[in-house]
């Protein structure tokens, strides 16, 4: 699904991957932890063609990203559900359009919309809510539209970067069971994140980078007793 | 179709809550239509003006003295009428000359009653074939006995032709610069919306929508304005050239022998002129303006 090869990134003084090479199968729940500054979000950010490599290869749902022409990138991201820590949602739109804007981009029948946006909204809870702004949710809240915004489509592929950062411990436990849920109907999820405890008690497979090196990987905790702690 | 909806509704939205800028678009699109609507006026009765100087080109006139006799000017129709370059010439008498005066003269035509006598001389009126002969005939014209004189306007016309040609091409330059002053303005609007939407860009680009897609909503934005501005400048010109032609057709172009073209006409082609500019410059406006937003 995603497969990273001798992939280095580096800013013009600082390191963003070095040498990274990664492989995430079908069906995956990867955590992908790190200091502050490690390169988690250059990982992310070069999966979205957002930045480009210096050298390796990124393969993703069989396209090869580093050579992939601008004009594809659209396509590319459209095939990849995206959730943010600050949420991003569209400040004038209402929670049912911002949903049906994803649609809109794929040029969904509008059929197709009224059917689905509800669904995916009763999916994350929060159908009862479909025609407020943004502003007027809670930060648990604006993440679950965030969520369906990114599911609609149906993609094999989410990812989220530090998606409860913003959230107290409580409404942190809810998004997790709600991407948990996500994953197990199908879709394969890297989760970027500081928090050691819903890493802990997941049980899932955790990448650790430091420095844009990859450090460890393996089925389990946060980390043992060493220095990047949240 | 859903797509066409879409870009309408975030066009109208947009153009209404920037309402200010909105509207100061549309006075710069429409302050150019209006200096370019004036220079297309001008321009065309100038043309139109020239088109029936040019008529004159091929007529020659011949004023007879006044005791030429009848078989001399019979001689001098019938050696013009064998000559090459001649189509047809034709005695004009003094009285009939003064009649189509005062009929070129239309209301003013009765001040010419109050001549004492005809000032105007008989003369022979010769229709050229071809205009490369002008001047030979003219030659010969002014060799008969009896002329007095002979009157043949194509060098004036063509020292006047030069200046208004002159006068077209400025014209043509000043709206040149006219039509890329008002992109400018109109992109620098625009690009306010895009920056204060800047953020909201970005999240689209996000979740994978192309640039077309994301420039559809400015796009028509562009075009709405441009659209506006077109409808009030043609309204704006019309009703200013009708007034013109109402104070002025009367009186001056008369006595010129020429009459300016009429409102209808005008209108019918500024219409398509302005509403083809009005979206061009609304359209290149607004993508100018996403430019730098949407080079990735
Ligand atoms: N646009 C950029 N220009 C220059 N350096 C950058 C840029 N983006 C990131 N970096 C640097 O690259 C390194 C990795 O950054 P990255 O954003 O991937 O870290 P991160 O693991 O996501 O950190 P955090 O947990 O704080 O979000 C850091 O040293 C950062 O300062
Ligand atoms: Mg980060």
């Amino acid at each position: 699904m995603i497969r990273f090869t001798n992939v280095t990134k580096h800013y013009k003084t600082n390191i963003g991957l070095d040498n990274v090479s990664i492989e995430i199968e079908r069906g995956d729940f990867v955590f992908l932890v790190g200091a502050s500054g490690a390169g988690k979000s250059t990982l992310i950010k070069l999966i979205l063609k957002e930045i480009d490599a210096d050298s390796g290869s990124i393969m993703v749902n069989g396209t090869e990203v580093t050579t992939l022409s601008n004009r594809l990138v659209p396509k590319l991201r459209r095939s990849i559900g995206i959730v943010f820590q600050d949420f991003r949602l569209l400040p004038r739109m209402t929670v049912f359009e911002n949903v049906a804007f994803a649609m809109e981009i794929v040029h969904a029948r509008p059929r197709a919309i009224r059917r689905q946006v509800p669904q995916v909204l009763s999916l994350v809870g929060i159908s009862d809510k479909a025609y407020k702004y943004p502003d007027e949710l809670s930060a648990g809240e604006q993440q679950r539209v965030a969520i369906a915004r990114a599911i609609v489509n149906n993609p094999t592929f989410l990812m989220a970067d530090e998606p409860t950062g913003n959230l107290d411990p409580e409404t942190a436990w809810e998004i997790m069971r709600l991407l948990e849920q996500i994953n197990i109907r199908g879709t394969t999820i890297l989760m970027v994140t500081h928090a050691k405890d819903i890493v802990d008690r997941m049980g899932k497979r955790v990448i650790a980078i430091d420095n844009g090196k990859i450090i460890r990987d393996n089925i389990g905790t946060y980390a043992i007793g060493d220095s990047y702690e949240a | 179709m859903n797509s066409i909806r879409y870009n309408l509704k975030q066009a109208f939205l947009q153009v209404v809550r920037n309402r200010a800028m909105s509207l100061a678009s549309v006075f710069s699109i429409m302050a150019m239509l209006l200096i370019l609507g004036v220079s297309f006026v001008t321009v065309v009765n100038i043309g139109v003006a020239m088109e029936k100087a040019k008529e004159g080109y091929d007529t020659v006139l011949i004023h007879l003295e006044d005791d030429t006799a009848e078989w001399q000017v019979e001689n001098i129709i019938d050696t013009l009428r064998s000559m090459q370059e001649v189509q047809e010439a034709t005695f004009l008498p003094k009285d009939d000359a003064l009649e189509q005066w005062k009929t070129e003269w239309g209301n003013y035509g009765y001040l010419l009653d109050s001549l004492p006598k005809n000032p105007l001389p008989d003369g022979v009126v010769v229709k050229l074939s071809d205009l490369v002969g002008a001047d030979k005939v003219v030659r010969r014209a002014t060799n008969f006995n009896g002329v007095l004189e002979v009157k043949y306007y194509r060098d004036t016309v063509e020292k006047l032709m030069k200046v208004t040609n002159f006068i077209q091409m400025a014209a043509l330059v000043i709206m040149g610069f006219l039509i890329i002053i008002s992109v400018v303005v109109v992109s620098n609007t625009i690009k306010l919306t895009v920056f204060a939407r800047a953020e909201e860009i970005n999240i689209m680009k996000y979740i994978g929508a192309t640039n077309w897609f994301i420039r559809g909503p400015f796009l028509v934005e562009g075009v709405i304005i441009g659209l506006i501005s077109a409808s009030l400048s043609v309204g704006v010109i019309s009703l200013v050239y009708y007034k013109v032609i109402e104070l002025v057709q009367s009186d001056i172009t008369n006595m010129f022998k020429f009459r300016l073209v009429p409102m209808e006409f005008m209108s019918y082609n500024l219409i398509w002129i302005f509403i083809a500019l009005g979206v061009s410059i609304g359209a290149c406006g607004s993508i100018i303006s996403m430019r730098r937003f949407l080079d990735t």
